[in-house]
């Protein structure tokens, strides 16, 4: 990997990583790198996402192609060694987003009866726009560690959902780290870096991985395509809408927490699609159930993407065109007194069920000010009301605190444990 | 440290060496502890362990054990953080056994008996008065060490061929129950210096091979065949000769390791390794996959990683004293886990642990071998 200074020159990239990058409070450093994507300009362009800023990077950095997402337990009862723990991850995540490995001369230049101190598969790997996001979960404040009186009120123990099927071992975690990079070597290895940093201390309660981004953050980026076909997100908060961030997103002292303030609330479920049914559902039907087109994703009654949905339009014989318990309306702002969320989901495909299907799916990670009144009430009507709820299945669940930004002193965890 | 194979072993161990008195009758009534005054008479009963005087001269100190109980007993001296100056294991009710041990540091150690042969045992201070300064030249302090683990190994090799010797009879006398319950105590031994065992590329096979290990036209021979006769298939024709071939290969095995030398880095290695096995063969219950006595097996391993360490104790003790109270606390954190799975003498079987329990021994396990995994630099300094 290339240590800081060498081989990137630093400047400031407009159209290539987007606006978002600077609104994200990174400076992008770009240079010319090895492009594994095989894709766009804009992916093979290597740069990198400031690690620090007045919010943590991941959230409304624009999504990157790849996720690796770990939420882990705390395994030890000793305060101080969580405590020295976040120390030691946010030093080895202030170096791996920046392109280095997680100690000087980690992977081959330590001494030979040692084991390396970075595992090594992501030597000669540009950063490729790393984000390392960290949580905490509800666990974290029952009291092992005093943490009582600082959990938020809006960190909900999350209600169990109607259909909900979730399997204890994918739900739930005292931390998580989100890893986001557009190679998936570079979020692996930053996730398994960490798991390994944390032995004794931490262990790995469940991850997953995630492909092929299935909402996008910023007006820069075309809305993705997620496992129906459809896209994705087209109505998602983007970085641009700065007044939807600051009443939607980010949390503020007078939200409760002080040690919250310029933080947000990310809700994280892993959605099994039954694509093979779906796959059999006519065109048609498929796009009533979503409430849009499949081919440019306009809104049904409309002609674009982009055009603002109409949940009265009607049709011929005056029929809505959107139908009452359509994926669209149910999640739509208008239907849920102008809540909004921000989403950065991802694909997954986990090898097969073993009963002839693929064990694919939507793990959905969506980031909102306060849970109890924009995620949860949102998924109430979906999980009661949506058609969609025939093809999918909620098999995990998680919820956690996203604490704000970090200053290039400053460690995960300062302001909870202050 | 090279052993060599005309040195006896008593002179060479110089430690812990067994001399096995056979029901010795001996009637020094020793008050002093110092070698030359006659040894330190040791009454060792179910719940007792009575040690004559607490105190002795730094030298050569003899310890006579009479096992007055009504369990198998063990004996040890401990210096500090468990590392073992010497031990006599397999003591049987009504025995005298002796136990000759050098110790050249004055110092705070402890001395244990173990009824039952498990456990923390039944502890008492004892104190060694004058001898030398401490050691600090390197590589004396690994001579030290690879001493002292051999020792280790020979303790556990002598106790291996002792019971490997009792299971073949039990089998060869078709007495499948009484052999099924020496089958795990026996394979304790084994698993403690598996390390040591995996030296010998030929023989580790031939006594310790899975039934889903072998290779093609490879044959089914060792422990684990007679597990799966004594567990599923009941004796075969063949069982008394795959024992007899067992009985040679371990008494091949323990003849080969008197002649084995081992470096402090080889050690190091084994203490990790051990942990590995635990990881990858105990951990998923495929070691012992019809007898379900993985958990012997576990403790063995955690046993031999733990002697390994402690022999290594006084150089880590000064290069890098962080890893040791880290490996200190999270040996004890393994220990408390398998304290909880205890039946009796031996253990639950490993399919009546829960999905969490073995989660439970993962966790612990991992975070015992990522320290573990840098012990080896530190030695190799």
């Amino acid at each position: 990997m290339n240590e800081e200074g060498t081989r990137v020159s630093r400047r400031k990239l407009f159209g290539l990583a987007g606006a978002g990058v600077a609104l994200a409070g990174a400076g992008a450093a770009a240079g010319v790198g090895i492009d594994r994507m095989g894709g766009s300009t804009a992916q093979a362009a290597v740069t990198t996402v400031d690690f620090h800023g007045e919010h943590q990077a991941g959230i409304v950095t624009p999504t990157q192609q790849n996720l690796h997402f770990a939420a882990f337990d705390v395994t030890t009862t000793d305060v101080g060694e969580l405590r020295q723990l976040l120390r030691t991850w946010t030093s080895a995540a202030r170096r791996m987003t920046a392109g280095q490995e997680v100690v000087p001369n980690g992977a081959v230049g330590g001494a030979a009866e040692a084991p390396p101190g970075d595992t090594g598969e992501a030597l000669d790997l540009p950063a490729s726009d790393l984000t390392l996001t960290i949580g905490f979960g509800p666990s974290l404040f029952d009291g092992r560690f005093g943490l009582a009186a600082k959990r938020p009120a809006q960190l909900i123990d999350l209600p169990l959902f109607p259909k909900d099927k979730l399997d204890p071992a994918r739900t739930g975690g005292d931390l998580c780290i989100q890893a986001c990079a557009n190679d998936p070597q570079v979020a692996v290895h930053a996730v398994r870096n960490l798991a390994r940093l944390g032995f004794g201390v931490t262990e790995v309660r469940w991850s997953q991985l995630g492909f092929g981004r299935s909402s996008s953050t910023s007006r820069e980026q075309a809305t993705p395509r997620n496992l129906f076909g459809f896209k994705d997100g087209t109505n998602n908060i983007k970085s641009e809408d700065t007044d939807f961030l600051r009443d939607e997103v980010w949390a503020v002292a007078g939200d409760g927490q002080t040690w919250m303030a310029g933080g947000s609330y990310l809700v994280a479920r892993r959605i099994r699609m039954h694509i093979e049914t779906w796959d059999r559902e006519p065109l048609e039907g498929q796009e009533q159930i979503v409430g849009r087109t499949k081919g440019s994703g306009a809104p049904l009654g409309q002609t674009a993407e982009f055009d603002e949905v109409d949940l009265g339009v009607r049709g011929e014989g005056g029929v809505p065109l959107i139908a009452d318990d359509a994926h669209i309306r149910l999640a739509s702002h208008q239907t849920l007194n102008g809540t909004r969320i921000l989403r950065r989901g991802y694909n997954f495909v986990d090898g097969s069920d073993g009963v002839g299907h693929l064990e694919a799916g939507l793990f959905f990670l969506a980031f909102n000010r306060d849970t109890r009144k924009q995620y949860v009430p949102m998924q109430q009507a979906l999980s009661s009301k949506d058609a969609m709820m025939e093809y999918v299945q909620h098999t995990g669940s998680a919820h956690f605190a996203v604490p704000p930004g970090l200053t290039p002193t400053s460690n995960w965890g300062d302001g909870l444990f202050a | 440290m090279p052993l060599s194979p005309r040195t006896p072993l008593a002179v060479l161990a110089g430690v812990g060496a067994l001399v096995a008195l056979s029901a010795c009758d001996s009637t020094d009534s020793a008050s002093s502890g110092s070698g030359a005054a006659g040894p330190i008479k040791v009454e060792a009963s179910d719940s007792t362990c009575a040690v004559a005087v607490n105190t002795a001269n730094a030298g050569n100190v003899t310890f006579e054990i009479t096992n007055k109980g009504t369990k198998v007993t063990e004996f040890y001296l401990y210096a500090e953080g468990d590392r073992i100056m010497g031990e006599v294991e397999n003591i049987a009710p009504g025995l005298n056994r002796r136990l000759i041990v050098e110790v050249p540091e004055a110092g705070k150690y402890q001395t244990a008996c173990k009824p039952g042969m498990v456990g923390n045992g039944i502890r008492g201070d004892f104190t060694i008065t004058g001898g030398a300064q401490k050691q600090t030249d390197t590589n004396a302090q690994k001579a030290e060490a690879t001493k002292s683990y051999a020792t280790y190994v020979a303790n556990n090799t002598a106790a291996l061929e002792t019971e490997t010797q009792k299971f073949v009879d039990l089998v060869k006398a078709g007495k499948v129950d009484e052999a099924k319950a020496e089958y795990a105590t026996t394979r304790v031994y084994y698993e403690r210096i598996e390390p040591v065992a995996e030296k010998f590329g030929d023989l580790d096979p031939l006594i310790d091979v899975r039934e889903a290990d072998l290779e093609s036209g490879q044959q089914f021979t060792g422990f684990h065949r007679l597990e799966k006769d004594l567990w599923v298939t009941g004796l075969q024709p063949d069982s008394p000769q795959v024992a007899d071939k067992l009985l040679t290969d371990v008494k091949d095995l323990v003849t080969k390791t008197k002649t084995l030398q081992l470096s402090a880095l080889d050690l190091a290695n084994g203490a990790k390794g051990l942990l590995d096995e635990v990881a990858t063969g105990k951990i998923t219950g495929e070691e012992e996959t019809f007898s379900h006595t993985d958990l012997w097996d576990f403790q063995a391993n955690v046993d031999g990683s733990k002697g390994a360490i402690a022999s290594l104790r006084p150089i880590l003790q000064e290069r890098d004293p962080a890893l040791v109270s880290t490996l200190d606390k999270q040996f004890a954190n393994v220990q408390s886990l398998l304290d909880k799975t205890r039946v009796g003498d031996g253990f639950k079987y490993y399919n009546q642990l829960s999905q969490d329990e073995i989660k439970a021994f993962a966790s612990a396990v991992d975070a015992l071998s990522e320290p573990l995994s840098k012990v080896a630099e530190v030695v190799s300094k």
